[in-house]
């Protein structure tokens, strides 16, 4: 048989993603009319890679985290490319996508206390997608459940997996999130803030953890967070985002070492040894920027960041400035980027 | 979980001996003169004064309770001073009966309460949920006897498909039991629906947004199970909860509509002993309605601690 031109040729760009996010936007229809939520993320994910977005809170960090496995409610219209490895997941039916959750892409919520069933053990929930895409019996999928607790290192695993939710501190049900997140072995694991909720005394065993987890099982990782602490140590690129919108995106040492958009240095304007980089106190969190985030009711031909920009000219409000290279593999959009002085 | 069974229990057991003090009082406070209820036609004061003397109402009310509560943890209730018969005999005689009107009731409200508020949350906003909030407004506002009438005019007389009252224990003829009881458990059952409706479609409402649900979603569960088994169970325990408090309403309609349908349950025979100031009759049926009430109430919390797992499991996070 002689392979025709009909046949699925990967329709993402010339790389060796295994994600690549590509003109994303998002719109929330609401009775206040729409909310433009994301306009225009694009982003690549390398397996075995992390990736970290960050951004102020309500930027879009967490709709563009779970529109990839279809996670948005359903008053979100999604528009661009998805792909992973090649095939959209924006048009694969509802059956289909069912199929990649869980199993290729799977989700760590930023709400520990509250994502876990109440009325189910610990273990009945790992079973459960064990069960659904492994098609393992009862008995495998506890045995399985057991091995996946003490991955995510939870003390005396045989006892804990028949413990229910409430029974667990907050770092707990975390890692049992983890577990069950891991548990089929996904080529990309989203974390949304994995460690925001919790103790500073518990965050770093759980980063730990997903550190383990893509050096031991090659897993990419996108991980959402507001802790540039969490960003050095851990990510190997960062896209930095704005009222919905990509505002700059490089290799972590490259970003902080040399921070284009005045959004992203203002946002480490206050770490100290900025030129080291990675030498940044855990912990640290986003500065805070004078002036207000903009409204997203609409999605204007400018500079978003202009009104709060110190470096605003006529320029920034007559067009939108585009996410271009403005150092070799290092895109920010801005009309006047550079490292502040 | 044994020390909250058995904190329940006896939190019941207190329930119930007040129970046995309000019904002793409040049956004590009806208007009019028991003995001369028991006397029938008779005026004569010494007469009178004998009746008094041989049913104790001379003593000091406390010393008649106490007699009375002893009695009871006997197993006897006394007899009618209608009829003469045992009362404790009436009871276990009528009692199958509405027991049966209950179930069959709950039966009907659970089967059409249940699915219904599930789609409703389901479809919100659709002519489903519409047609639901209407049956469920309607099934609130009408009351037992109007339906209960309407039910009878239409099924019995106009179209003659069922029979219209009467009652033939299960026992002889299933068939023509079920026949005379279907109506009655309609008439009963609708309200018990609508409430159960509502109940369960604002329960689903927020646990379909809760969440776990979106954790159920993201581990590419099918829907199927994401609604019946992760937003359900947790809907369940709201549900089950007003469940129980329906049930005292089920009973006071059960008075109503046995009425209606000339049942011979326990609702008929309170009111026949409220009429002639059977006081036996009226203490017996009132002790073992509450009885009932706290037992089923206590399998309604045994239930919703099954269902919920905190209460069931103590032990906080370590
Ligand atoms: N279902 C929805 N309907 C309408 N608007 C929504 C909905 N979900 C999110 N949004 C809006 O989209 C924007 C982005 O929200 P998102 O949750 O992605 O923010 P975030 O960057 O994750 O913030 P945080 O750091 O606080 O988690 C917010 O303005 C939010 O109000
Ligand atoms: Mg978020």
């Amino acid at each position: 048989m002689t392979t025709t031109v009909s046949e699925r040729v990967p329709t993402g760009p010339a790389s060796d993603a295994l994600l690549s996010v590509q003109d994303l936007h998002i719109r929330f229809s609401t009775e206040d009319g729409p909310v433009h939520a994301v306009n225009g993320v694009s982003f690549d994910l390398a397996a075995g890679e992390i990736l970290a977005l960050v951004g102020e809170s309500g930027c879009g960090k967490s709709v563009t985290a779970m529109s990839v496995p279809g996670l948005l409610s359903p008053n979100a219209t999604v528009d661009g490319r998805i792909l992973l490895q090649g095939r959209d997941l924006l048009g694969l039916s509802a059956k289909e996508l069912r199929a990649v959750r869980g199993k290729e892409i799977s989700f760590v919520f930023q709400e520990p206390m509250s994502s876990l069933n109440p009325a189910f053990t610990v273990g009945k929930q790992i079973r459960e997608v064990l069960q659904r895409h492994e098609g393992l019996s009862k008995k495998a999928a506890h045995e399985r459940a057991v091995d996946l607790l003490r991955l995510v290192r939870i003390p005396a695993p045989e006892r804990r997996v028949d413990e229910y939710p409430h029974q667990m501190s907050g770092g707990m049900r975390q890692r049992v999130m983890i577990a069950i997140a891991v548990a089929c072995g996904p080529k990309v694991l989203v974390a949304d803030e994995p460690t925001t909720a919790l103790d500073v005394t518990i965050q770093a065993g759980v980063l730990d953890i997903l550190r383990g987890l893509r050096d031991e099982l090659g897993t990419a990782i996108i991980l959402i967070t507001h802790d540039l602490g969490v960003v050095a140590d851990l990510a190997d690129r960062v896209v930095v985002m704005y009222a919905g919108r990509p505002v700059e995106q490089a290799e972590v040492h490259e970003l902080f070492a040399h921070p284009q958009h005045p959004y992203t240095n203002g946002l480490l304007g206050a770490v100290p040894h900025r030129e080291k980089g990675v030498e940044l106190v855990a912990g640290r969190r986003l500065r805070e920027i004078p002036g207000l985030v903009p409204s997203l009711r609409s999605d204007p031909d400018e500079c978003v960041f202009a009104p709060r920009c110190p470096r605003s000219t006529e320029v920034c409000v007559s067009r939108r400035p585009p996410l271009e290279p403005t150092r070799p593999h290092h895109p920010a959009a801005c009309f006047h980027p550079g490292e502040d002085e | 979980m044994a020390s909250y069974l058995l904190r329940r229990v006896g939190t019941s057991a207190l329930v119930l001996l007040l129970a046995s003090i309000v019904v002793f009082v409040g049956v004590r406070a009806l208007p009019g003169d028991a003995a001369l209820a028991l006397a029938g036609e008779e005026r004569d004061p010494a007469a009178l004064e004998q009746i008094r003397e041989k049913y104790g109402l001379n003593d000091p009310v406390p010393v008649q309770y106490v007699r009375y509560l002893g009695n009871s943890l006997q197993g006897d209730l006394g007899f009618s001073t209608r009829t003469g018969l045992d009362v404790t005999d009436i009871i276990l005689e009528r009692l199958p009966v509405t027991l049966e009107l209950a179930l069959l009731s709950l039966a009907v409200g659970l089967l059409i309460g249940i699915p219904a508020g599930i789609l409703a949350a389901l479809r919100r906003g659709s002519w489903v949920d519409n047609a639901s909030n209407a049956f469920g407004l309607l099934g609130l506002s009408i009351p037992n006897f109007w339906l209960g009438l309407v039910l009878i005019l239409l099924v019995s007389v106009q179209w003659g498909l069922l029979p219209a009252s009467g009652y033939v224990p299960f026992l002889e003829d299933p068939l023509g039991n079920l026949q005379r009881m279907l109506l009655p458990a309609i008439v009963l059952g609708t309200g018990l629906s609508a409430v159960l409706m509502r109940q369960m479609r604002s329960a689903m409402l927020e646990t379909m947004s809760a969440d776990y649900v979106r954790t159920a979603r993201s581990k590419g569960l099918s829907e199927r199970s994401v609604v019946l088994v992760h937003a359900l169970r947790n809907s369940l325990v709201t549900v089950v909860t007003v469940l129980g408090l329906q049930l005292g309403a089920l009973i006071s309609g059960a008075v109503i509509t046995e009425q209606i349908f000339v049942i011979p349950g326990f609702g008929k025979l309170i009111v026949d002993g409220v009429f002639t100031r059977d006081y036996p009759v009226i203490q017996g049926v009132a002790l073992v309605t509450v009885f009932g009430y706290v037992f089923v109430n206590l399998l309604v919390d045994l239930t919703y601690s099954f269902l919920n797992p905190r209460i069931r499991v103590s032990g906080g996070a370590s």
